[in-house]
């Protein structure tokens, strides 16, 4: 009744009894205002969700809603259980996914579509009189109107719209551009799609069935390790988290666990309280830091160094004073090591050249197919060279022996690891390798007076060729030895017997560059193989993607991943290497391509690598101050090396290489009709075209208006505040808005870029941002649509830290007027339908398709020769990329949308390089799914709903569908001789639904796409199938390849591991630099701590858990240095442009070094700059994306591209910047003057 | 004027006291707090409160004994109204400096400290600003008794005080010729009394039961019954 007149009850006897010596009583006091929490706890519903963040979490939450409205979140704990020895996996989550809810109802939401409003008042206007096609016809011609909206972006103006008006506006820009310049100028963007797959496809889905462009984002974010295709032939493939609990030595290597992977972290912890030891590589004195028995701060970008160091150290002791004997064993199988490397002549010096090959004897060892691709050995038991089972050559074009039995021709072998007994050598030579310590920049010299070559004598033998000529071959152990500079006994320079020898390789030499005391090399190493060895292989690397975010990356890794091959831990449970980035991986990944790239209408879609796209479409090339001369090995072999970087991209997509988008500077539209007209196929006439010079690629001359981006797509990503290196680049060259660039064009002018005098500005006609908040995309964009949050939509998530799938559900409606991202799509599609036809019909598209791993055209070119040089003749697919034609029909875009297409029944499905049949699959969905009675996709199984489409994608897959799943092993059995269905089989019946997982997450299936098992014996680890089952990796030799010998591996250096000091970026020159400013910092972007993930940092209840906007970190020394305080608010410069944050200082960073955490908007609390006068940017704004042209090797084994899989990646780390306290900060909030306002 | 001021007011201003504080205890009680400011800076808090609150503690029972004791009572135990007034004095005035000192910290913190005065609402800073000015007419009403140091004019006050509470209808008459200090100080007391529901100043009732309470407890562990149980015993009365 009344609070107080309950309270009155001074009459009734208060102490009903007491009890613990009358310590205690119990009493009859009120307790009705307890209701209060008990009705704080009463939900309408609970719905599970999770966060379509890219953070590896996957975590499953419970949303609960309240009278229409989400309250709040909680973390789910119903986890399926891990075995009795195992912890279990829950509770998952963090503080950062709990503060989600907040954005549903949050001012930051966008509420309804928002088009520019200068654009929208052109649009209405010529909309009274012209259709939509024509009205934007008439824009786009009349430079004015363009430029009108063009050159506001950025600066607000955004007025609302219909769904109707603005979805019109998109699909008469998408008809216009695939009409008027071709359907390969209408680009996409988003990233990661194991975070909500449906999302992505639906984006993708509408993209692929115009001809669009859809590109990729783990390699533009660095966070793709290029070591690991060049290593094991795979994108990258992890342990999961659970299985750092099997570990008996961890280094968290750049790897800060407890912060960037807070629900993984529980793991670490329990596996230090089972005994395991751990130490901790990091710079800064970070959270993981305090985990290790032992903290090595390196100096940061030194890695490999300390890397060389511990390998040194492992071959000294376990492989050469001592041969252990599991070691010994798993080199010999599962590395390259007793492979054959050739020993290239030139001028009276040797350096490794080739793998020695089956083709490279007379004869070819017997072998008739791809001896070029087979790989040789010295056979102990036969006393001679053989071909053994398992390289690439066996891979394509025959069956049975690409596997990895000791055999060769069906016969056992014994491989020989070393030629260092005399009985085994014929010689002994001297053999050069490039020493790149001493080309350190300031900040990293040590004073290094060694020369650039270092010759080191290594066992030999001698081989006779087909050729008649005898050539000098060694295996890659003895290689490998001579390049961790061990001296075995063969005298010679360059090597040492001591660690305390300051040579090159050692841990005393590694003390002085990466500052880490060489006795605490030593002893980490030491423990760190010992306890592989006792335990046959358990020790684990976690390492984040800080190390890969430097220029060498390859550099770093490859000196972690060799330490993992030659402690034999890569496939074994408890071991491994554990790279965490992003959340790359898309467990039902087979099942989800077709829906997502519109597979099942038409094949292939258009893919691209993002780092060259936005390299060349940003213009950043035309500011590169790297040279390829400064990145060049001493021992390069001859060849035209002399060119801009830009111009090693054009070479490499000329050669097939890597993708290309736009493709021809023609429309591929016209193309494939003047092809028909001619009556030749796609390939043959675009060959003769090409080779011409009738037709020219788009690459040659990025800055035409008819080679840009016309229309870009973001969605489910702040590209412009997050991931854009270069932000101030893509501010002017593709935007065309305001920018603080401060550095000039370089004076180094590409031999095959066309150069313009004046750089484009303002290259898109139609930015659309999709987002359900307004990031600092969206404020760029012109046409803003607002999207459903992660608790309004259906869709699927996973990750690659546990093997459970979780679905994201509709908890409530899309708030306000948002749609998910599916039904986006489905409008713009829908519209498209209904504009386009005025000038679109069916149509015949050529899609230019790259050299692709995992295809026979991996195997395209075992020699470099460029066809516009007259090296050899333009072959589509052999030594050009492919040109294939692909039938669109632009006026049935939305009922093929909503349609699985036929060409699943017709060609199957498949990846990864294997195939299997999968109409019983189509014809299950049709009946769950029901099919269309009418219209061009007439009797098509229907995909109209998201859940319709996760159904389609659960189906399909091998992951979630346990029949596919044996179907695909039993197509993997094929090629690999041996029967993997075993795998499978128990599970042959389990069929995941989307209602299965909303009950309750569920683990997947073991499948062949992914090299790691989950059964109930062990947890999930990379590798695993290769070493226990003995399907070859994906490389070349089909072994884990430390030796990389392609061409240009060669040419830059990196054909074996070895320490490369950061690039030399001159971001900080004279001419940037105002007098007086003298603090200059290593610039270094970790992740938040107070952001979710690497996307929001607006979120209110993180604002204020911290600073309440962007910071920087610095050190105290440096702090002092410059005059400044903590909290001072500091502006950091250079040539790329300037940003504005305010300072921690703290003990935590390293003397030298700034942190600055990754994606921080700039639209929140960041004052002018006083450098540029304009708003300081955001973390990117002081970088530059710089790609490096061993990344663009393709059509050679693992080294040919795949989307996400190889190709250049944005680099990062090796920037540094100004940092200065500002004087005087401006928020730069004043009314907009008269003039501005009258436009 | 003045009978509406001394003697209609004081009822005004205790009712809506007594019904306000009801009200809200009664339909908000989430809002029934003090406020503290403690978590967002302990700095001058600590020091600043204590003086404040002892010397308007001292303040608030000098007053409350001095004007509600009935005049027959210090008859019979032979204090003075002259003693009785330099005790007043003495005391009173020592417990308005630390009154004045602590609040004109709390003051300062409150008006200078950007999070403490961003979190702070228009009623926490009035009641404040009320507090002190009440605590310097207060001093300043020393200065104008110590002109007659009888103890009349106290009289007066307690008779008046008495009077309101005996519901006597010429209360205000004992006061008509008091000094303007008194007067405004009187004033600026009922409306704080006015105030005191709409304001943090309701933690002075449960602040001041709690203690005690707490050092009153029989047990240090406190079960509370079930209330089914409870419910089960009230239908079987």
């Amino acid at each position: 009744m009344s609070h107080l007149l309950d309270r009155l009850n001074f009459l009734e006897p208060k102490a009903v009894e007491t009890f613990a010596d009358g310590h205690g009583q119990v009493t009859r006091e009120s307790r009705d205002w307890e209701d209060t929490y008990r009705n704080r706890w009463r939900h309408d519903k609970i719905v599970r969700s999770t966060h379509g963040v890219n953070c590896t979490g996957s975590c499953s939450w419970k949303i609960y809603v309240k009278s229409g409205i989400v309250t709040w979140e909680t973390q789910q704990t119903d986890y399926p259980r891990t075995r009795p020895d195992l912890p279990n996996h829950e509770p998952r989550g963090c503080a950062r996914g709990a503060s989600y809810s907040w954005y549903l109802y949050s001012a930051n939401r966008v509420k309804h579509p928002l088009v520019r409003g200068r654009l929208m008042k052109t649009w209405r206007r010529l909309r009274e009189t012209k259709s939509p096609i024509e009205a934007w016809t008439a824009i786009q011609e009349d430079p004015l109107l363009r430029a009108d909206y063009v050159k506001a972006r950025g600066k607000g103006g955004f007025v609302r719209a219909s769904w109707d008006e603005a979805t019109e506006i998109v699909a008469a820009a998408n008809a216009y551009t695939v009409r008027r310049y071709g359907p390969d100028r209408i680009f996409g963007f988003s990233p990661i799609p194991a975070m909500s797959m449906i999302s992505y496809a639906a984006g993708s889905r509408y993209l692929s069935l115009l001809g669009g462009v859809c590109m990729s984002f783990y390699d533009w974010y660095c966070d793709l390790p290029p070591s690991s295709p060049m290593t094991w032939g795979e994108q990258t493939d992890v342990p999961e988290s659970a299985d750092w609990y099997n570990a008996g030595y961890l280094i968290l290597w750049g790897s800060n666990v407890p912060q960037t992977r807070t629900p993984d972290a529980h793991f670490y912890t329990e596996a230090r309280y089972r005994g395991a030891k751990s130490a901790v590589i990091c710079p800064d004195y970070s959270e993981a830091a305090k985990f290790g028995d032992v903290w090595l701060n390196v100096k940061q970008g030194t890695d490999a160094a300390l890397g060389m160091a511990f390998g040194h150290v492992i071959l000294r002791e376990f492989h050469l004073d001592r041969q252990a004997e599991y070691f010994e064993e798993y080199c010999r199988r599962f590395t390259d090591m007793p492979m054959l490397v050739r020993l290239d002549r030139r001028d009276g010096r040797l350096t490794p050249g080739r793998f020695l090959r089956a083709a490279d004897i007379d004869g070819a060892l017997g072998q008739t197919n791809n001896p070029e691709w087979k790989t040789l050995v010295w056979d102990r038991l036969s006393g001679g060279l053989a071909a053994p089972n398992g390289s690439i050559g066996f891979r394509w074009g025959e069956k049975g022996a690409w596997n990895l039995e000791e055999q060769a021709d069906g016969k056992p072998i014994e491989p020989v690891m070393s030629f260092i007994l005399d009985e085994d050598r014929d010689d002994v030579a001297g053999v050069d390798f490039p020493y790149f310590g001493g080309a350190a920049t300031e900040f990293f010299a040590t004073g290094d007076k060694r020369p650039d070559v270092l010759t080191r004598n290594v066992p030999v033998k001698r081989v006779r060729l087909a050729d008649g000529e005898e050539a000098l071959v060694a295996t890659v152990f003895d290689l490998l030895c001579a390049n961790y500079g061990l001296d075995r006994g063969l005298g010679g320079e360059w090597v040492a017997a001591s660690y305390d020898e300051d040579v090159p390789g050692t841990p005393a030499w590694a003390e002085k560059i990466t500052g880490v005391p060489a006795d605490k090399i030593i002893h980490v190493a030491r423990e760190f193989a010992s306890n592989a060895e006792k335990t046959r292989g358990k020790s684990m690397v976690i390492i984040g993607a800080a190390m890969n975010h430097w220029y060498h990356m390859d550099m770093n890794y490859r000196a972690v991943i060799n330490m993992l091959a030659m402690c034999g831990c890569v496939g074994q449970s408890g071991g491994g290497w554990a790279h965490y980035v992003g959340q790359e991986k898309l467990r039902p990944q087979t099942g989800w391509l077709p829906v997502a790239f519109a597979l099942d209408w038409g094949r292939p879609p258009r893919q691209m690598n993002s780092t060259s796209a936005f390299y060349a479409h940003t213009d950043q090339w035309r500011y590169e101050t790297v040279r390829a001369d400064e990145l060049l090995s001493p021992t390069a072999p001859e060849g035209d090396w002399n060119a801009s970087l830009i111009d090693f991209n054009i070479r490499a997509e000329r050669m097939g290489w890597l993708p290309s988008a736009p493709q021809l500077r023609t429309n591929p539209l016209e193309v494939g009709r003047a092809a028909r007209e001619a009556g030749k196929t796609a390939a043959e006439y675009v060959a003769e075209k090409l080779s011409s010079g009738e037709l020219e690629m788009s690459c040659e001359d990025p800055d035409a208006p008819e080679n840009w981006p016309r229309n870009l797509f973001v969605w489910r990503s702040n590209l412009l505040g997050s991931s854009g290196k270069g932000h101030e680049y893509f501010l002017r060259h593709l935007l065309g808005a305001d920018h603080s660039v401060l550095g000039a064009e370089t004076a180094n002018r590409p031999v095959e870029a066309r150069w313009r005098e004046k750089a484009p500005e303002g290259k898109l006609d139609l930015l659309v941002c999709i987002d359900f908040r307004m990031s600092t995309t969206a404020v760029y964009a012109d046409i803003v649509l607002p999207t459903a949050s992660w608790y309004e939509k259906n869709d699927l998530n996973t990750s690659d830290m546990h093997p459970f799938i979780h679905p994201l559900q509709a908890a409530v409606d899309p708030a306000y007027e948002s749609r998910s991202d599916w039904e986006i799509f489905k409008s713009i599609a829908r519209k498209f339908q209904q504009v386009a036809p005025e000038i679109l019909g069916k149509e015949t598209d050529v899609v230019a398709v790259p050299l692709l791993h995992d295809t026979p055209a991996e195997l395209a070119q075992d020699e470099v020769r460029d066809w516009k040089k007259g090296e050899c003749p333009l072959i589509p697919g052999k030594t050009a990329p492919n040109f294939v034609a692909v039938e669109r029909d632009y006026g049935a875009v939305y009922d093929r949308f909503v349609a699985l297409g036929p060409l699943l029944d017709k060609l199957g499905n498949g990846g990864k390089g294997i195939g299997w049949k999968t109409e019983e699959e189509v014809e299950a969905l049709r009946a769950l799914n029901g099919e269309w009675e009418t219209g061009p996709a007439a009797g098509r199984p229907r995909i109209e709903t998201d859940i319709d489409a996760c159904e389609a994608v659960l189906m399909l897959a091998p992951e979630t569908n346990g029949h596919v799943a044996v179907k695909a092993w039993a197509a993997l059995s094929e090629n690999t001789g041996r029967d993997h269905t075993h795998l499978a089989r128990p599970k042959e019946e389990e069929k995941i639904r989307f209602r299965d997982i909303a009950a309750q997450p569920r683990k997947i299936i073991s499948s062949p796409t992914w090299s790691g098992l989950e059964s109930e014996h062990v947890c999930y680890n990379a590798g695993y199938t290769n070493v226990h089952e003995l399907i070859p990796w994906r490389t070349l030799t089909g072994r884990q390849q430390l030796y990389q010998d392609h061409l240009w591996m060669r040419a830059f250096g990196e054909g074996f591991v070895s320490y490369r000091p950061p690039v030399d970026l001159k971001t900080v020159t004279d001419a940037v630099r105002e007098a007086g400013d003298a603090l200059v910092l290593n610039f270094i972007t970790p992740h938040q701590k107070w952001g979710i993930h690497s996307t929001y940092s607006d979120n209110l209840l993180m604002l204020t858990l911290n600073r309440g906007g962007p910071v920087i970190w610095i050190s105290e020394t440096d702090a002092r240095k410059a005059g400044i305080a903590d909290n001072d608010w500091v502006e950091l410069y250079n040539a790329n442009g300037a940003l504005t944050a305010r300072a921690v200082v703290s003990q935590r960073i390293r003397e030298g070094t700034t942190f600055m955490y990754h994606a921080q908007e700039k639209i929140v609390n960041t004052p002018g700059s006083q450098r540029t006068g304009r708003r300081g940017g955001i973390h990117n704004s002081v970088t530059r994306a710089v790609p490096k042209p061993t990344h663009m090797i393709g059509g050679y084994a693992q080294q040919s591209w795949g989307f996400n899989y190889y190709g250049t990646v944005g680099a990062n780390r090796d920037e540094f910047v100004v940092v200065r306290r500002m004087d005087k900060v401006d928020w730069l909030d004043r009314p907009i003057g008269s003039k501005e306002a009258a436009q | 004027m003045h009978h509406f001021l001394f003697g209609i007011y004081p009822y005004i201003a205790l009712t809506v006291m007594i019904v306000g504080s009801i009200a809200r205890y009664d339909r908000d009680p989430f809002t029934w707090k003090s406020s503290s400011s403690q978590l967002l800076r302990r700095r001058q808090l600590v020091v600043g409160s204590i003086l404040f609150h002892v010397g308007v503690l001292v303040i608030f029972f000098g007053h409350l004994i001095g004007l509600l004791t009935p005049i027959a009572v210090f008859e019979a135990l032979g204090i003075s109204h002259g003693a009785k007034q330099i005790l007043a004095v003495v005391a009173g005035g020592v417990a308005g400096v630390m009154a004045l000192a602590g609040g004109g910290m709390l003051m300062h913190r409150r008006w200078t400290d950007p999070r403490i005065r961003a979190t702070s609402s228009v009623m926490d800073m009035l009641i404040l600003a009320l507090l002190l000015a009440q605590l310097v007419l207060g001093i300043g009403t020393i200065f104008v008794s110590l002109q007659h140091l009888d103890g009349e004019e106290m009289v007066r006050f307690m008779a008046w005080a008495q009077g309101i509470f005996t519901f006597d209808a010429a209360a205000a008459d004992h006061i008509a010729d008091a000094a303007l200090v008194f007067k405004l100080h009187l004033f600026l007391g009922l409306t704080i009394f006015l105030l005191f529901p709409f304001t943090r100043l309701v933690h002075i009732l449960s602040g001041l039961a709690a203690p005690v309470r707490f050092a009153l407890r029989s047990g240090y562990q406190i079960v509370r019954t079930r209330r089914q149980a409870r419910a089960r015993a009230g239908a079987g009365r």
